[in-house]
């Protein structure tokens, strides 16, 4: 079986908890696939982080990425987009595709990759222009608007998506972060899906955030979902149960356990996953 | 057993005593500092203020036929020693512009002589007694003062003192250092981009950046060295020239514009590189989108700092021919040229004694304008600072 190319290895019910596919599928959700990865494994030099990661990833639902510190799941996260080619001595094998093509591949460009994968940091982190450029920066730069009311359009309608319209209308011209620090982290999730990207990633999105702002950013990814795929990273178990449709248990760099969400909190198939859960370690 | 309240402060007293020791000290050491800075400028402004006056004398010019052939025949023999050769000198081609002038007599203010230009100052000079009771006739009925000298900054060097000015000096310098700038800056920008932001960290990137370090150590003469070899005898730049000076300064400034910028570039948190990224920037677009805009108050106060450095630089200036007697105001960027640290240097060895105050008019200027460069970079740095 290893000698066989990763993206043809067959995935029966019997391959495992890691396996590719949840447990148990959430049936209210739909399950177009989006993003699938097959034994990924991932080195930061000598340190092994990530070994054989299987997961399909599916289209418009979040995905939730829980374990303790020092998992993977942050490291997982951006091999999505392939952040990781800005961190020296990492090396990585294994699949990760997307639209039928590996992301990793030499004929991917890791630009047009970005552009359809969105990313939305931990600490927000708008760039030091205004409120309006900061959305507008990146659609005029791909060329996706050029105009000057097809670009107002752009950046009202990325607010409202996000949720900011009404508190920043007024002030498009002033600096971004001149907002409080939800509303910083709205505009960057506005500032992601301006350029209408197929995947959000979240890393940790709310966790620099009071509770009033991360309910607010919960509410959000929930509204977003209809139209995009998120994948989120989360300390906060209580915020996977509340927004995720499934979640991914890492644990020193593997996926223990794949689920969905309620099956997952309620009743969740590995004893590992269950005392993470439950609080006995993490 | 613990310690009672009195035995801990009967210890603490001495802990105390040391601190205030060490402050008293410390303080100590800034007057000396601020002591010497007085003296330092209160000696400049003392010496070199003088040199921003100089004396003038009411005198009877007669335009005749005689003086076109002799100038000295224009002006009474009494006041002759009196008047500056360089203002007799100008006689017979301002009779040829103004025709209309031969035959008449004119009371003028010319320019003295520097023996009365020291004398008026009170300073011992070489005028003999007779001459002596001239000045002081003169002076006596107002024909002599003491004016604000704008020749100073309007004329280039001279031999004599009364003419001499510091007008091609700072023209030079201008023309040197905008050589220096349009070389090193480009070159110095990029070269740090392209190590902070592209460069791989391997063996050869960290050689490079040793040398970039220890090159900024290099005592500056050697970079007067190498422009001599290379520019001058290799590449034939002309010698003396705002060229040479300039593409030698570079070669120095160079290290600080590059020390200055990978410092810029790398206190740009990596956040907004990562949001750049994040939205598909390519790596170019990062850095010139968002990295550079944050960084460039930074860049620019190094660079002027750095071409301030560059300014006041003389010692390889020497070896590349800048430091000359050169009167006339450079009129393009290969003819000989000097500049103002190199002009004072010049003076600094003249024997006369109005040259003394000349020197430190110089220093005077030179310094203001250092001054106000790093006003300049203070400035840019405040207005510009961003926070994120």
């Amino acid at each position: 079986m290893m000698n066989m190319p990763v993206s043809e290895r067959s995935l029966g019910p019997a391959a495992g908890q890691g396996t590719g596919q949840p447990m148990v599928r959430n049936d209210n959700a739909q399950h177009e696939l989006s993003v699938r990865v097959r034994d990924l494994n991932l080195w930061y030099g000598e340190t092994q982080a990530l070994k054989n990661i299987d997961i399909d990833v599916y289209q418009h639902n979040i995905t939730a990425l829980i374990g303790p510190s020092g998992c993977g799941k942050s490291t997982f996260l951006r091999c999505l987009n392939r952040m990781n080619d800005l961190i020296p001595g990492v090396s990585l094998q294994g699949l990760v595709e997307m639209d039928g093509r590996d992301v990793n591949e030499a004929r991917m460009d890791e630009v047009a990759l970005r552009r359809r994968v969105g990313m939305v940091f931990q600490k927000p982190n708008p760039f030091p222009k205004s409120i309006y450029d900061n959305i507008a920066y990146a659609p005029r730069m791909h060329d996706l608007v050029s105009r000057k009311v097809d670009v107002d359009e752009l950046v009202e309608r990325a607010l409202r998506d996000a949720g900011l319209w009404e508190e920043v209308k007024d002030k498009l011209q002033e600096p971004g972060t001149s907002l409080s620090g939800g509303q910083q982290q709205r505009l960057c999730i506005a500032r992601a899906i301006a350029v209408r990207p197929e995947v959000i990633l979240m890393d940790e999105p709310s966790s620099a955030l009071d509770p009033i702002s991360t309910a607010t950013i919960e509410d959000l990814m929930d509204k977003l979902k209809r139209q995009y795929t998120i994948i989120t990273v989360t300390h906060n178990m209580q915020q996977a149960a509340r927004v995720a449709d499934y979640t991914a248990f890492f644990h020193l760099g593997e996926l223990v356990e794949y689920n969905d969400t309620q099956t997952m909190f309620s009743n969740p198939a590995t004893k590992k996953a269950e005392d993470y859960i439950t609080g006995r370690y993490g | 057993m613990s310690q009672s309240f009195d035995e801990i402060s009967a210890q603490l007293r001495r802990r105390h005593r040391k601190t205030t020791r060490l402050k008293w000290m410390s303080m100590g050491a800034l007057g000396l500092a601020a002591l010497f800075l007085v003296v330092f400028f209160g000696d400049m402004l003392a010496k070199g203020l003088p040199a921003f006056q100089q004396a003038q004398i009411q005198v009877q010019v007669d335009y005749n036929e005689r003086a076109a052939e002799l100038p000295l025949a224009a002006v009474q023999e009494d006041v002759r020693p009196l008047v500056s050769r360089g203002y007799l000198r100008l006689i017979p081609g301002r009779m040829e512009d103004n025709p209309e002038l031969l035959g008449t007599t004119r009371k003028e203010w010319v320019l003295a002589d520097s023996a009365v230009d020291q004398y008026l100052k009170g300073h011992h000079t070489g005028l003999r007694d007779g001459q002596a009771a001239v000045v002081e006739r003169l002076q006596a009925d107002g024909r002599a003062e003491l004016r604000f000298n704008s020749g100073f900054f309007t004329r280039g060097d001279s031999k004599m003192a009364e003419l001499a000015g510091i007008a091609s000096a700072a023209m030079g310098t201008l023309m040197t250092l905008l050589v220096t700038l349009a070389v090193a800056f480009p070159i110095g920008v990029m070269t740090a981009v392209y190590l902070e932001e592209f460069a791989p960290d391997n063996r050869l990137t960290q050689l490079i950046e040793i040398n970039i370090n220890n090159l900024a150590a290099i005592p500056s003469i050697l970079f007067g060295l190498l422009g001599l070899a290379i520019f001058i005898n290799v590449f034939g730049v002309p010698r003396s020239s705002p060229l040479v000076g300039g593409l030698t300064l570079a070669l120095m400034t160079l290290p600080v514009i590059i020390i200055a910028t990978r410092t810029a570039l790398r206190s740009v948190p990596d956040s907004i590189r990562h949001a750049a990224f994040g939205v598909g920037c390519s790596r170019w677009q990062v850095v010139r989108d968002h990295v550079l805009p944050l960084a460039l108050p930074g860049i620019m106060t190094g660079s002027i700092i750095g071409l301030a450095q560059a300014m006041g630089e003389t010692a390889p200036l020497i070896i590349v021919g800048m430091v000359a007697f050169i009167p006339d105001v450079a009129a393009s960027f290969s003819e000989a040229a000097t500049v103002l640290p190199a002009q004072i240097f010049t003076w600094a060895g003249e024997p006369e004694r109005a040259f003394v105050e000349k020197t430190s008019g110089g220093i005077l200027v030179l310094l203001a304008v250092l001054i106000s460069l790093n006003a300049t970079a203070v400035v840019l740095r405040k207005t510009f600072e961003r926070r994120w």
